[in-house]
Formats: C-alpha cells, structure tokens, sequence
C-alpha cells in the first residue's frame, strides 16, 4: 500500500511491522511524530505493545534494555541530547547484548540550540557498539527498521536507524509501506537464546575480572565482523519479497568515474542530482553513499573507489582536533591497499545548513584543481 | 523416651540467598535479602544497580542468588524493572514480581529521577531500598540518606554531615503510590510480612529497610542487629506503612522512647560528636517523631 508520509511516520511504520512488543520514549524536536504516531497505535491496538512513558531518554534505554532482557522486541526514538543522554546506556545495550533497534534523527548538539541537522550526535556514538544505518528517503527508513530488527537479533547487537532532521525526518515522501503478512514471514517472533525469567535463572552484567571480560568484548566485536555479510544477505531475502535492495552502500557512475564523491544521508541524494549535472557538463563524476557505518563496509569502499582517481569525502560532521568522520573511515580503508589514491576531505552543512548541488560542484572544481588535498580539512560554504 | 520438640520457625526455612556470596561480617544488606526473597518467592526477578548487591551476589558467571539477577546502570534501577516488568508481560509472564533492589544511593541519590518516574506512572514494580546511609561499596561515601552528624570518608569529622537526611518516603508518599513501608533488619517478621503485603499489590510499591554496614559505621558486626534495633526503639527510624499516599499506620507502637545517645556511642562515625550535638540531633528525631505521629493521627 503506497501512503505519502513524513519520515518520522516511516520510523513508527516500521517499528509497527516489525511487530514491536515494548517502546519506551522520551519526546524530543525532531523526533516527536515517531512516538507520537506509535503511542496512537498502542492506543488503538493496530500495534499489541506496551509505551512506556519515560522521565528522560536515558530511563527510555534503560526500560528498552529491562524489555529487552525479559525477552521482548524493542524500539524507541531519539535525537541529539537525548542521544547524548543516552550514552551510557548504549555501551549497557551492546555490551549486554540486546538487540534493541532504535531511531535516531541526527539534530546538532547544543550550546547554540539548533534543532537542524548534523551528524555529530549519532556519530559521537560510533564507539558504543550499535551498528548504524544512514537513511536518504523514508522508504529506505521504513525498508532499514524491519531488516535492522532482523540483522540485530541474529547477531545480538543492537540497531540505529539514522536520519536527517527535517530534510527526512518532516519531509513527506510517496512510500510503500510493507505488507504486514509478508513482514511476518521476514521477520519471525523475536526468541533470544537466554532471557531474564525465573524459570532458568541466571545473573546478567555482574561483576567481570579480567579474566572474562576481554573475550565478551572479543564476540561482540567478531560478531560486529558478521554483520556485512548478514546486511546483505538479509537485504537479498527482503528484496525477494519486497523488490528493493537496502544492501551497504549506494554506488552511482562510480564504475567509470574520475572523481567518486562519498556521501551519507539525504546529502547522498543531493550528491546524485549534482553528480547528473556534472557528467551533463563532461566531468566523470559519481556518488558513494554510505548507508551502513558500523560496521563500516570497507570491502565495499575499496572496490567502488578502485577506478577513481580522486575521491571527495563529504562530511556533515566533525571529530574536532582530527577530520570529518567518514573521511577518516574511508582513509583507513584504502590505507594499505591504495595509499597513492588522493582523497579530499570536506565538511559542510553544519547546523542543517543547506547542502546544495552547487556545494558538490563546488567540492568537485576544488578536488580536481589539485593533484591531492593540501589542506587537512576543506570547507564549504563557511564563513570566515 | 521423649519426642524431640521442633523449632517453630517464623519465616520460612526456604532460603533463596547462598552462603557463598561477598558480602562483609554483620552485612544488613544480606540479611534484607534473605527475608524478602523469603516473602517474594522464586517467582521474582531482581533489577540490581551499582551497590553493595551487585558485589555480594558474586562474579561473573557466578551468583548466590536463587532468582534471576540483571545487574543495571547504578541510576536505572527503576527504568531497567519497568521495562522488564513490561517486557516479561509482553512475553506471557504476567505474574513474575519484578523486583527494583537498590541501595541508598542509588535510591536517594542517583536513581531518584527513574524512580519518581515509574512511580508517578505507578508501574508495578517493587522498589526495595536497603539503606546504610552511604556510598558504602565505593568506600564510605556521604550520600542525602547519611544522617546529620555522621562521619564518611567525604565528610570528615572536621566538615561532618550538617543537613539531615532526606526523607525518601515522604517523597514517595507525595507520588501517591499505592504502598510504602519502611523495615529494618533486627524485625525479619515484620520486613517479610511487608515484602509478601507489597508482595499482592498492583503498582508501585516501596519498602525503605535500615541495614546496618558495621564496616562504614566503624560498628562491631555482632552489634548489627542491636544497632538495627535501637534504631527502632529509639525512633530515628521508625516502622510504619503508607498507604495511597495518606494512609499512615505505625507498625511498632513504641511506648518507651529511648534516648539516642547509646545508638550512637556504639558507632566509630559518631564519636566524633559532642554533647551540644547530640542534643541537637536527639531534638531532630523528637521533631521528625512528633510530626510522624500527627500524620498517623490524622490518618485515622
């Protein structure tokens, strides 16, 4: 069934089909609608769950990791600060091994208030052990939560589901919304392997000496190495029903491209537009978007980049005193396998401002003037 | 030849916490344990943040307890027990009482926020609060339940405590929730009837239980269960249950009210403390018994 709706609306959808037993959630700008929307479901019974009406974002994943534990499927919602409130128990889920699948819509941290795009609040994450999907259009939202649920409970390894503020998260898009019987067949009743019950009793999280913890931190992350190949495994079994592909990364004219431009999140889809403009004006351009950054799918990144003769990372974020975030991602994963490669890294549109095909022109003229990057990091549309 | 005669047993023989766990000689904590798991059963499940607990119980894989345990973040202690009180009844398990046991910092303190939450929404958890009046598992640090006057190792004896101590059930009471109680060690009894009443109530439920740490109070362990008490007897921590909020109801009518002054003689963390400060203190129990008092009478 096609609907138009907003991208917040697509994040409920998705958490509705996939059959959600427990949601706990904490209101936030941008993510409102999402629980809004599910907390009507609750209330109507279109969804059987239980909201939990939380305090704060961090009692929002602390009741997320208490369902999760007893046994039950679970999603909430966040943004920015309540990510950032989160933290702690972020390391909590992962390290406890819950596959919890959560939204988050990437708002800029505060001091200014902004409530307009940037990665950096799902980005300061990348180290607590979620794996991390940047969406660019609220079908891939919808499409991105039902495999997350299903990648994340076979790995136990919880999910985040990222998308832009406003430029997604309040943009209204024509959207196939799954069938929930054909949801049903993909994504079977969540049934972990132990659960916290009286009928087999066991302890969870407890004091860990150094001789045991080094190797649960060891599985987590061989199990992190899983995932590429499940991503796209599991993306091949929901195109077969569905008819579309999620899979890692987005390649586009990358194959004969003299210049690749990589991307993430609805800045991916802009990237498109330019990179058609560009290659209307001679230039051999194309688009890398990024869709899984943990685990990061290098593999995929060095055999898209192989041909290129220059790539432009462009990040909507910034890890300060180093680069962009996905350019140190991408650097790392040519390193020793193609180091002569010259690879610029840009920042744009911190703060929601806008990123324009003009900016991606502008970042193409600039990477192709030099024969490899001269400043650490390239600005774009700053002011000095 | 005669019948031997058998003990007759207040409390059931059952016990639900192993003899090998962590905890130190005299712990209250332990004890607190023993008589509420007495009560809830093997039915339970247990919500346990950072504290004195999540030592005692053992390490990783290991446990002394006969229930399921998950250890949570030290502020979660109610978020972690609403959310798996939701989950377990998502799954089909509406019966399991779901247990949030924490210590006083993580009650008073850091978990204060999670549990004014669930219990404003009157989720059906137990929170259990043992209560020995500090950070006592990080090494005898002051918390909001350490009481006026005593010695940590972050208030020493030269800036000792000098606010009282918060009144958590009065909190709770104010979030008219449907049961709270308060316990103590030395009356397992009435500790277990409270814990099987809280136990057949729907909502949130509170039980505040005084347990003595005689490692942070520079106290004898022998002398756990008399300090446990005369705490009592002396009406620095009286017994009573609050219902909906309003309802108060004394639990032991004490008619003799002793003086304080040998409660604290028995503690290293008082010693400190002169005649002018006692005084001061004996003035604050009489105040804080009085106004107790009224509030059982105008309960009635």
């Amino acid at each position: 069934m096609k609907k138009v709706i907003m991208g917040n609306h697509a994040l409920s959808y998705g958490a509705m089909l996939a059959r959600s037993q427990v949601i706990a959630a904490y209101p936030i700008t941008p993510q409102t609608q999402v629980v809004e929307l599910l907390s009507e479901m609750c209330a109507d019974k279109t969804l059987d769950a239980r909201f939990i009406k939380v305090e704060s974002e961090h009692s929002a994943m602390a009741a997320c990791i208490g369902a999760s534990i007893a046994g039950a499927r679970t999603f909430t919602a966040t943004s920015a600060q309540g990510l950032a409130l989160m933290h702690e128990m972020l390391h909590w889920a992962s390290g406890g091994r819950l596959p919890v699948v959560m939204g988050d819509i990437n708002r800029s941290m505060a001091p200014g208030w902004s409530i307009w795009t940037d990665q950096n609040d799902s980005l300061s994450q990348r180290d607590t052990g979620w794996m991390q999907y940047y969406c660019a259009s609220n079908q891939e939202v919808v499409d991105t939560v039902i495999q997350a649920f299903k990648v994340s409970e076979q790995l136990a390894i919880p999910g985040m589901v990222v998308l832009d503020a406003f430029a997604l998260s309040h943009t209204y898009e024509v959207v196939d919304i799954p069938d929930q019987a054909k949801v049903d067949e993909f994504l079977p009743p969540f049934k972990p392997q132990v659960r916290l019950t009286p009928d087999d009793p066991h302890a969870f999280g407890g004091l860990t000496s150094p001789e045991h913890y080094f190797e649960l931190r060891y599985k987590l992350q061989k199990d992190m190495e899983k995932a590429p190949a499940l991503i796209e495994e599991t993306g091949r079994e929901y195109e077969k029903l569905f008819g579309r592909y999620l899979g890692l990364v987005d390649d586009y004219l990358c194959e004969d491209a003299e210049i690749i431009l990589v991307t993430s999140g609805t800045a991916g889809y802009t990237a498109r537009g330019a990179v058609d403009d560009m290659r209307k004006s001679g230039i051999k351009a194309g688009n890398l978007r990024v869709k899984v950054f943990r685990p990061f799918p290098f593999e995929h990144v060095r055999r898209i980049l192989k041909n290129a003769k220059k790539v432009a990372v462009v990040d909507r974020n910034i890890s300060y005193g180093h680069h962009g975030m996905f350019f140190q991602e991408v650097k790392s994963a040519l390193y020793g396998h193609d180091n002569n490669l010259p690879v610029f890294g840009f920042i744009a549109g911190l703060g929601g401002r806008d990123i324009m095909p003009s900016s991606f022109r502008e970042v193409v003229e600039i990477a192709l003037a030099k024969d490899k990057p001269e400043e650490e990091i390239i600005w774009i549309g700053v002011k000095r | 030849m005669k019948k031997p005669r058998t003990m007759k047993l207040s409390l059931p023989e059952e016990e639900l916490v192993g003899s090998g766990n962590l905890a130190c000689q005299g712990c209250g904590a332990t004890l607190a344990m023993r008589y509420v798991l007495k009560a809830l059963g093997q039915r339970t499940v247990l919500c346990i943040p950072a504290c004195c607990w999540s030592v005692i119980d053992g390490p990783f894989p290991y446990s002394c307890l006969g229930v399921p345990v998950y250890h949570c973040a030290f502020e979660t202690a109610a978020s972690t027990a609403s959310g798996v009180k939701a989950g377990l009844e998502m799954v089909g398990d509406p019966e399991t009482t779901v247990v949030a046991w924490g210590g006083d910092g993580g009650t008073f303190d850091i978990g204060i926020q999670a549990l004014s939450g669930a219990a404003e929404r009157n989720d059906d958890i137990l929170y259990v609060c043992y209560d020995n009046e500090a950070y006592m598992n990080t090494g005898i640090q002051r918390s909001s339940a350490t009481p006026y006057g005593a010695w940590t190792t972050t208030t020493p004896v030269k800036h000792f405590k000098n606010r009282p101590k918060k009144d958590i059930d009065a909190i709770m009471a104010a979030h008219r929730i449907p049961y709270i109680a308060t316990g103590s060690v030395a009356f397992a009894e009435d500790v277990y009837k409270k814990a099987k009443k809280a136990k057949d109530i729907k909502g949130t439920r509170f039980l505040h239980i005084f347990a003595p740490c005689p490692t942070g109070w520079k106290s004898r362990p022998e002398d756990s269960i008399k300090l446990a008490r005369m705490v009592v007897q002396n009406c620095i921590f009286p017994l009573y249950e609050i219902e909906n909020g309003e309802k108060y109801t004394l639990s032991i009518k004490v008619k003799d009210k002793k003086p304080i002054i040998d409660y604290l003689k028995l503690q290293g963390r008082f010693r400190h403390l002169t005649e002018d400060d006692i005084k001061l203190m004996q003035e604050e129990v009489d105040k804080n018994w009085e106004r107790l008092l009224r509030k059982v009478e105008s309960s009635v």
